[in-house]
């Protein structure tokens, strides 16, 4: 394992000091228990977002925090799920009297915590809604399984629902919108190398270097299909057409699109995903009205992409387009 | 059978020193079917665990029980974070105010706790979790029970009949947590959770037998 780190145990807090060295116009770290908040928290009056997850997926969440966005961010350990003191200590820290809302990734653990949490905080009086994101079409939704993962949704739905906080809706409102962009948008992702945790020390699953897996998750489980690496246009095509066919999109709809990179990814290769995405939109009459990419939703140093459609209407295409002001994300600021 | 707050601290040293050892095959057997991080999760928390220990010493074993799984839930994370800490925190419930236990009160405490993974989790039996080794166990000393039979013959019956369950895992289809995203491709592989509630019981049978000799 060859990795920029001091030590494995040590990887979670070093990363956490620095974003707060760089990032202290925006936002404020506070540790044991760990959370990041927006700098000023809590905002009188406006709903308190706050989302968490396991580290190793940077910049979300915590990247993501600042006006706008989210309030706080809860990291866990490397592809862990925080724990209940770091939610709850978020939620009192952001709740400015019009409640808090939950951004809550489907993954058995984090959904535990998070519940446990939202009772805790509602044994202390604080109103908590959740959203729990499942976009993954690479999961089958059965009884059969724990569901559709959250993977790319969740970046778009914390823009979204953080600029509608900011402008003043109530929680019901923003709960409405939050799961209007859960049920609205459809992610897949695929990886060309596995991703190594460092406390593991070796990469999480073996792939060879002439084969790629098609469906992964964004904590390296694997996918639908393992397959010999094809060009970046026939993997776009088998990314896009599970999700084209899911919600299922129709010719004339209006989309964002979201090429995403998993971490070892260059930017270059994600425009050219981003080209073949183009082509087979148009091909089906669907327009990009708006786009985002780059690495957002990320699995440590895995390469691949993923590909998000979330379906736009006037309403969402309002709230992607105001102003937001973190240390990832910013625009109109 | 006198089992005292004692008995329970050396049961939960015990648990850590184990979790410690097999650290590595747990992690090995969540790399296949999850994330790679049940032993690593675990044996943090344990770590935590026997830091506090000294902390509630002195106190009653629902005490003891009880700040084991505020630990656990506030150090693990993952999904056995919250699934151990209920565990060990309706043990507590069920044992509050008690310095010495009867092997019935051990059961009702197990039995509690089986309770509260299956209200935490909503796992049922046969979904490749950590309740296909806790139950069997659980039924085996609830039946010895009612039969009357002796507490450490049951308790091996018991133990025996969780790593049978751990085993049975094994060719099942995960349906529940992380490796239910693998469909048909989790059969084959040992649940970690289930694995982890394995050396639990093992600790738990050679203390008792301890207490015996």
């Amino acid at each position: 394992m060859k990795k920029l780190i001091n030590s494995p145990e040590s990887v979670v807090k070093d990363a956490l000091a620095g974003m707060a060295l760089a990032h202290a116009d925006l936002i404020t770290v506070h540790y044991d228990p760990d959370f990041i908040v927006r700098a000023g928290a809590p905002t009188k009056g406006k709903v308190g977002i706050i989302s968490g997850g396991g580290s190793g997926h940077e910049p979300m969440h915590g990247g993501f925090v600042g006006k706008g966005m989210l309030d706080a961010a809860c990291p866990g350990a490397v592809f862990t799920s925080p724990v209940p003191d770091q939610m709850l200590a978020a939620t009192k820290a952001v709740d400015g009297g019009a409640g808090v809302l939950h951004i809550v990734k489907n993954y058995t653990g984090d959904i535990m915590n998070f519940e446990m949490a939202a009772e805790l905080a509602a044994a202390e009086g604080i109103e908590v809604a959740a959203i729990v994101t499942n976009d993954d079409v690479a999961v089958k939704d059965s009884l059969y399984t724990a569901g559709r993962r959250g993977v790319g949704v969740t970046v778009l739905l914390e823009k979204i629902v953080g600029a509608a906080a900011e402008s003043g809706a109530n929680l019901a409102e923003v709960k409405r919108i939050a799961e209007k962009v859960n049920a609205q948008g459809r992610s897949m992702g695929m990886a060309l190398t596995s991703c190594t945790v460092p406390h593991a020390g070796k990469p999480t699953f073996d792939l060879p270097e002439d084969e790629m897996e098609i469906g992964i998750g964004i904590h390296g489980e694997p996918g639908r299909v393992r397959m010999k690496v094809a060009s970046a246009a026939e993997i776009t095509e088998m990314l896009a057409t599970p999700i084209l066919e899911d919600l299922p999109f129709a010719s004339g709809d209006s989309v964002l699109a979201f090429v995403n990179g998993m971490g070892g990814t260059p930017l270059i290769e994600l425009y050219v995903v981003y080209n073949e995405l183009a082509k087979i939109l148009k091909d089906k009459n669907i327009t990009i009205a708006r786009n985002l990419i780059g690495s957002y939703i990320t699995s440590l140093e895995m390469a691949g992409c993923s590909i998000t459609l979330l379906k736009l209407d006037d309403e969402l295409t309002k709230l992607w387009d105001a102003p937001v002001d973190t240390p990832a994300l910013r625009w109109g600021a | 059978m006198r089992i005292t707050a004692e008995h329970v601290i050396r049961f939960v040293e015990g648990v850590a020193a184990r979790i410690k050892e097999h650290r590595d095959e747990l992690v090995q057997l969540d790399s296949a079917i999850g994330d790679a991080d049940h032993g690593i999760n675990m044996d943090r928390g344990f770590t935590m665990v026997l830091e506090k220990l000294p902390t509630v010493a002195d106190k009653d074993i629902g005490t003891i029980l009880k700040s084991v799984g505020m630990t656990l839930v506030s150090t693990v994370g993952g999904a056995s974070g919250p699934l151990y800490g209920t565990a060990f925190l309706r043990a507590g419930m069920a044992l509050a105010d008690r310095y010495e236990l009867t092997p019935a009160e051990v059961v009702a405490a197990l039995e509690a706790a089986l309770e509260g993974i299956l209200a935490r989790g909503k796992a049922q039996r046969g979904e490749k979790t950590m309740v296909d080794a806790l139950g069997p166990g659980v039924d085996v000393l609830k039946e010895a029970q009612a039969s009357g039979e002796d507490f450490v013959p049951a308790l091996r019956r018991s133990v025996a009949a969780v790593e049978a369950g751990m085993k049975a895992t094994i060719p099942m289809l995960a349906t529940k947590g992380r490796a239910s995203y693998l469909g048909e491709r989790s059969i084959g592989h040992q649940d970690p959770g289930a694995t982890s509630v394995f050396y639990m019981a093992q600790v738990m049978l050679e203390i008792v037998e301890g207490i015996q000799e």
